[in-house]
């Protein structure tokens, strides 16, 4: 119970950390990515802060077995740079490109009740379940 | 390259992405998992176990962060694309892309970054320069 508390509690900092920081607003985004027009550097300075908070407690995490409540150490143990990486970021960033969307921010608009939120929610949703399907094929 | 020093939001930001690495320190500290949310919605709708129920616990938190947000700050316009043919396309795309690569902005970004991941970071600059280049042709196409 404590822990879906927990988790609650930083799915709502994140979803304000990216109101606040201008990260849920997709015209902010394309600002940022469009670096040959007018260039809004701001997103930068939100990788800069999410890692300066972040750093210090992903490292002493990797080197723990249990987190402070006693539950198990989930990092993700990959280091391998592989096809599907490569492929699978290039993909993404196209589709990020295109609307100035990524996950996170994708449902927090829709908590915004934005309607146009709906089509790319399910739409991801979609693209995840091709995704499932396309794996248990193989 | 100019600077678009009217949009510019140096505070703003900087303090938005101490709160989002914060929320991805507090739930690796506590409950031992990761803040990347293409896996946790992935994996909240498709893998049935109960590792879903602090995924859907989560998401449910960053649903409701709007209506939090606007009893503490003015009320600012957030405009999405209104072309849906072209909202689905890259909805898809992301959704394919995330779940092929392991990772998003924050899973890749903000954590794997932080891990001082090679495997991340790879990833960081192949999604970054896709989304630039991208963002490049829709405009000048």
């Amino acid at each position: 119970m404590l822990m879906l508390i927990i988790s609650l509690f930083c799915g709502l900092i994140f979803g304000l950390g990216l109101l606040i920081s201008g990260m849920a607003n997709p015209q902010k985004v394309l600002g940022f990515l469009d670096i040959t027009g007018l260039w809004d550097p701001s997103l930068i300075l939100v990788m800069a802060g999410a890692i300066l908070a972040a750093l210090l407690p992903f490292q002493w995490a990797k080197n723990q077995s249990r987190s402070l409540l006693g539950q198990t150490m989930q990092l993700p143990d990959k280091t391998q740079i592989d096809r599907p990486l490569i492929v699978g970021s290039l993909l993404f960033g196209i589709g990020w490109g295109l609307a100035g969307i990524c996950p996170g921010p994708a449902i927090v608009l829709l908590g915004l009740k934005q309607i146009n939120a709906i089509y790319f929610v399910l739409a991801m949703l979609a693209g995840m379940w091709i995704f499932q399907i396309l794996q248990k094929r193989k | 390259m100019q600077i678009n020093w009217n949009e510019f939001s140096p505070i703003a930001s900087f303090a938005g992405g101490l709160l989002i690495g914060l929320s991805a320190a507090l739930l690796l500290l506590l409950n031992g998992r990761v803040a990347g949310i293409s896996g946790i919605i992935r994996q909240a709708i498709f893998a049935s176990n109960k590792e879903m129920t602090w995924r859907l616990s989560f998401i449910l938190g960053m649903l409701i962060s709007p209506s939090i947000y606007f009893v503490l700050f003015p009320y600012a316009p957030i405009q999405i694309h209104d072309n849906v043919t072209l909202l689905m396309i890259a909805g898809v795309l992301v959704g394919y892309g995330t779940s092929m690569g392991a990772g998003c902005t924050s899973g890749h970004g903000i954590c794997g970054l932080s891990r001082l991941s090679l495997r991340s970071l790879t990833a960081v600059v192949l999604f970054m320069s896709a989304a630039v280049l991208t963002t490049f042709l829709v405009k000048h196409f």
